[in-house]
């Protein structure tokens, strides 16, 4: 009754103790349930045999051939998705022309795409019944079944990651330094490097992590296009599949703990850039069909 | 120094004034590298997005209109759009109901591990989907740590359309959470203080002021997740059983349409994939640009 209006003004907005505490409970159980028990268990089923086995099925010829695959993609489909998020996020930002709003839901397209279709789509076009699949047997050129398709199914699922990043960070800093810039003589390179980059770094850092967490990752857009050969055409996610479906749990959860910790190097890389720069990831809220 | 004339040298003369700038040149395309980039930015679209793209279009439309409608509605086919369609649903409800506790909790509570809780909400966009599916299907399965207990008393919840919507689950997760979190954030408190001061009880505040606030972002999280659903392959085949006509989900029957070369009936599920997807594009868009009109 003698409280101050203050303290009354505050309980008004904080809910009381019993509801807190059964929210959390059941948020906590919830997130047990479907995050972290899920996480837990990749890594239960990967040491069940002692860590010697897990070893042993990560250091085997074809696990090793998946994880350098991997590797080979996301080195591939990283930088090529970086420099076009660079160039579009530049003309799209930077610039005024009719037909933004198309072009930017354009660009957004591959994640409102199911990642079999993705795959499905370059069957159509490089396959071997495709529209240039009798000119690439020609020349002798494989795409589907081969690494090549790898790559491309892996950068359209990867596509819009850096762009989407970029374009409303750039959008939000506005021109004016560019404007500035220029208008004192710095050409278009020395602009960009100069003065655009310094601001969008840490942006383009967190759609690169983001980018690359999903191109190690992808399984349904390659699973199409791959072809499956041990040693040859497969990924870890698929090696993951082919080992499970044989079977060998041990194996399938041991390269499947490899997976597990580059998401967890992800998150916590994520999580400090959105500590240094919380800016970067409050100008892009989740979007539909954001990363995986 | 003349004040007329800013360009002024230093003797003193006045100097010629450069002629006035066309106005198009002064604005935001004074900035170079325009046709560059657009050029580089159209052409990469093009190869990899757009032209490839038309072509599941233009190889189901080589089955004729009688051939599509058999393909695309084939007994089959509707079971697994049923099956796709409506585990998302439910899926995407769960995550509505304890994707918003979730993202009540992070906002407005204060607790240990907090920031250890944050980032997991992320798991499903770092965690490579087969990893997820295999991870779900050992804990739910009869055999499993989670599903042994489940099985107890009496429920089955992996090798059938529950096990579905628990990955689906998974994948959702963190669209609900993450776009109604800034919205939570940015509901002024001082609202729910005037709600109070005007002897509103807690209940009534949530249900009059903090929910019709959230709605537009609710909805727009709930179809996300749902849209995510529909599509997603690689975390739900090792839980679902895949039996078809019981728990065969879309993007499979386009898989197994391909392997058995049926290239023109894969094409055609795709087909009707996309423009379920688009459909949600524009639903998410109608959301947010109502949801603009009343902020």
């Amino acid at each position: 009754m003698t409280a101050p209006v203050t303290r009354n003004a505050r309980r008004a907005t904080e809910d009381p103790l019993w509801i807190r505490v059964l929210v959390l409970g059941v948020v906590l159980v919830f997130l047990a349930a479907v995050l972290i028990l899920p996480l837990g268990a990749v890594f239960a089923e990967a040491l069940r045999k002692g860590a010697g086995a897990a070893l042993a099925a990560v250091s085997t010829p074809d696990a090793l051939a998946a994880v350098k695959l991997t590797l080979l993609t996301a080195a591939i489909a990283v930088p090529f998705n970086a420099l076009f998020g660079l160039c579009a996020s530049w003309a799209v930002a930077k610039h005024d022309f009719p037909g933004k709003a198309l072009l930017i839901t354009l660009i957004d397209l591959p994640f409102s795409v199911s990642p079999v279709v993705a795959g499905l789509i370059y069957v159509l076009v490089f396959g071997a019944q495709g529209w240039f699949g009798g000119t690439l047997l020609d020349h002798d050129v494989k795409i589907i079944f081969a690494v090549p398709g790898i790559v491309l199914a892996t950068v359209f699922v990867t596509f819009p990651f850096v762009a989407r990043e970029l374009i409303p960070l750039m959008q939000e800093q506005g021109s004016d330094e560019e404007q500035a810039a220029v208008s004192m003589g710095a050409g278009g390179l020395t602009t960009f490097w100069r003065v655009t980059t310094p601001n969008i770094r840490w942006g383009l850092l967190y759609g690169v992590l983001l980018c690359n967490a999903r191109a190690m990752g992808e399984f349904g857009a390659v699973s199409v296009v791959s072809g499956h050969i041990r040693g040859l055409t497969n990924t870890m996610p698929l090696h993951v599949e082919i080992l499970y479906n044989e079977y060998d749990f041990v194996g399938a959860f041991a390269v499947a703990a490899l997976l597990c910790l580059l998401a967890i190097v992800t998150l916590v890389l994520k999580s400090i850039l959105e500590i240094v720069q919380p800016q970067v990831h409050a100008a892009n809220h989740v979007r539909p069909g954001a990363p995986h | 120094m003349s004040v007329s004339s800013p360009t002024a040298a230093a003797d003193g003369r006045p100097q010629p004034r450069p002629p006035a700038r066309p106005p198009l040149f002064r604005r935001r395309t004074a900035i170079p590298g325009f046709g560059l980039t657009m050029g580089v930015t159209l052409t990469i679209l093009s190869v990899i997005v757009l032209i490839p793209l038309s072509a599941v279009a233009i190889k189901s439309a080589g089955l004729g209109f009688d051939g599509f409608l058999a393909a695309a509605f084939s007994e089959r086919a509707l079971r697994a759009y049923q099956l796709s369609f409506g585990a998302s649903l439910v899926a995407a409800v769960v995550n509505g109901l304890f994707g918003a506790l979730t993202a009540w909790a992070l906002v407005r509570y204060e607790f240990p591990g907090k920031a250890v809780i944050n980032a997991v909400v992320d798991l499903p966009f770092a965690l490579p989907t087969a990893v997820a599916g295999i991870a779900l299907a050992s804990l739910y399965a009869p055999t499993g740590w989670v599903g042994a207990k489940l099985a107890m008393v009496g429920i089955k919840a992996a090798y059938n359309p529950v096990g579905v919507v628990i990955a689906l689950t998974f994948i959702g997760l963190p669209f609900v959470v993450r776009t109604l979190e800034p919205v939570l954030r940015d509901l002024a408190a001082d609202v729910e203080e005037a709600a109070a001061s005007l002897g509103a009880g807690r209940l009534s505040i949530i249900g009059r002021v903090i929910l019709p606030a959230l709605a537009p972002a609710w909805l727009t999280g709930f179809a996300m997740a749902f849209a995510r659903g529909v599509g997603e392959y690689g975390s739900v085949i090792f839980i679902a059983g895949n039996m078809p006509f019981k728990s065969e989900i879309a993007p499979l029957l386009i898989i197994i349409q391909l392997e058995q070369y049926e290239y023109g009936a894969a094409a055609t599920i795709a087909v009707v994939m996309l423009g379920v997807s688009f459909l949600m594009l524009l639903v998410i868009n109608a959301i947010q640009a109502w949801a603009r009109r009343f902020v």
